[in-house]
């Protein structure tokens, strides 16, 4: 009887580390909001990753800042507009529509574009050579 | 198409593709332009290294060109630019603010006595909030301050004798 209490207790151990492993922010909407809004943003010290997946000790303090702010009742643009005043437009993954960005965003789409009309103009110039063969071939 | 042209038309492309390679090549991604520089420095009031009843700001320096160092006793880099730092100081052109980023007191302490102590004064960014105003991604940084308190430039990275001697001295000297 006295064994299985000590089993029993053991087995609730593990409570115990739970109470402790709860996350600093609580509210389950900031966090959410936390996620998001760092999932779009670029962390500065390993630039291929977002603040939400970088461990770097920069994206740490910068999502601790972002969840106080978000608990202060920012709106997601007033932080974005925060860490663009500091870091420049090559925090956000997606930069804003701008003279300097541009091409960014023009230039995939005209080079496809471009790729298109070279494809369409050169099979447009073989059809008509086939068709030429064809012709001289049917009169033959 | 002529024969000629086809065969030119690929090789055009290539040579403006290398074109771009080779600029590409030269450029350091890790070096993003900061939005800050041509902007007022963002003010802090922070406690003093060695002392921290006393506190630093940036009220202090109006009136004066300055630089502001951004180091840490954690940072490799930033030992290499040191002497650097010392030796720039014992010239005493310009006066040299220091920022010990997310560090420890004594362990930034040590630091400085044990390869010298180049700053007028050294503000303790414990948090790193002071940092994150700066936009600092890198230590070490340094930022050039006018007598107005305008940031006029940011090096990222330390500070190389070939920056120093072509960058910041002639900045300084202009403002």
């Amino acid at each position: 009887m006295k064994f299985r209490t000590i089993i029993l207790l053991s087995l609730l151990l593990p409570l115990l580390a739970w109470a402790e492993a709860r996350p600093l922010g609580d509210d389950p909407a900031v966090e959410a909001r936390l996620k998001a809004l760092s999932t779009e943003l670029r962390c500065l010290v390993c630039q291929n990753q977002t603040l939400a997946d970088s461990s770097a000790p920069l994206a740490e303090d910068l999502r601790r800042e972002i969840r106080e702010q978000i608990v202060k009742g920012m709106t997601d643009k007033e932080i974005t507009d925060y860490l663009v005043a500091r870091y420049g437009d090559f925090v956000r993954y997606r930069p804003p529509v701008r003279t300097g960005t541009i091409l960014l965003w023009v230039g995939p789409l005209a080079l496809l574009l471009a790729g298109l009309t070279g494809l369409w103009s050169s099979l447009r110039r073989r059809n008509a050579v086939l068709d030429e063969d064809i012709g001289e071939g049917e009169e033959a | 198409m002529k024969p000629m042209l086809k065969f030119l038309f690929p090789l055009a492309v290539l040579v403006v593709l290398l074109g771009f390679f080779a600029v590409g090549l030269k450029l350091d991604p890790r070096e993003v332009p900061s939005p800050l520089v041509n902007k007022p420095a963002p003010k802090f009031h922070l406690p003093k290294l060695g002392n921290p009843s006393e506190f630093v700001t940036t009220d202090d320096m109006l009136g004066k060109v300055w630089l502001l160092n951004v180091w840490a006793s954690w940072c490799s880099a930033c030992r290499e630019e040191h002497p650097l730092l010392v030796e720039m100081s014992r010239r005493g052109e310009v006066p040299l603010v220091g920022l010990d980023y997310k560090d420890t007191d004594p362990e930034g302490q040590a630091v400085l006595s044990e390869g010298g102590n180049p700053y007028s004064v050294v503000a303790t960014d414990a948090d790193g909030r002071v940092g994150i105003d700066y936009g600092v991604y890198g230590v070490p940084e340094t930022y050039v301050i006018d007598k107005a308190g305008i940031i006029r430039y940011k090096q990222i990275g330390p500070i190389t004798e070939e920056a120093l001697r072509e960058k910041i001295m002639p900045l300084v000297k202009g403002l």
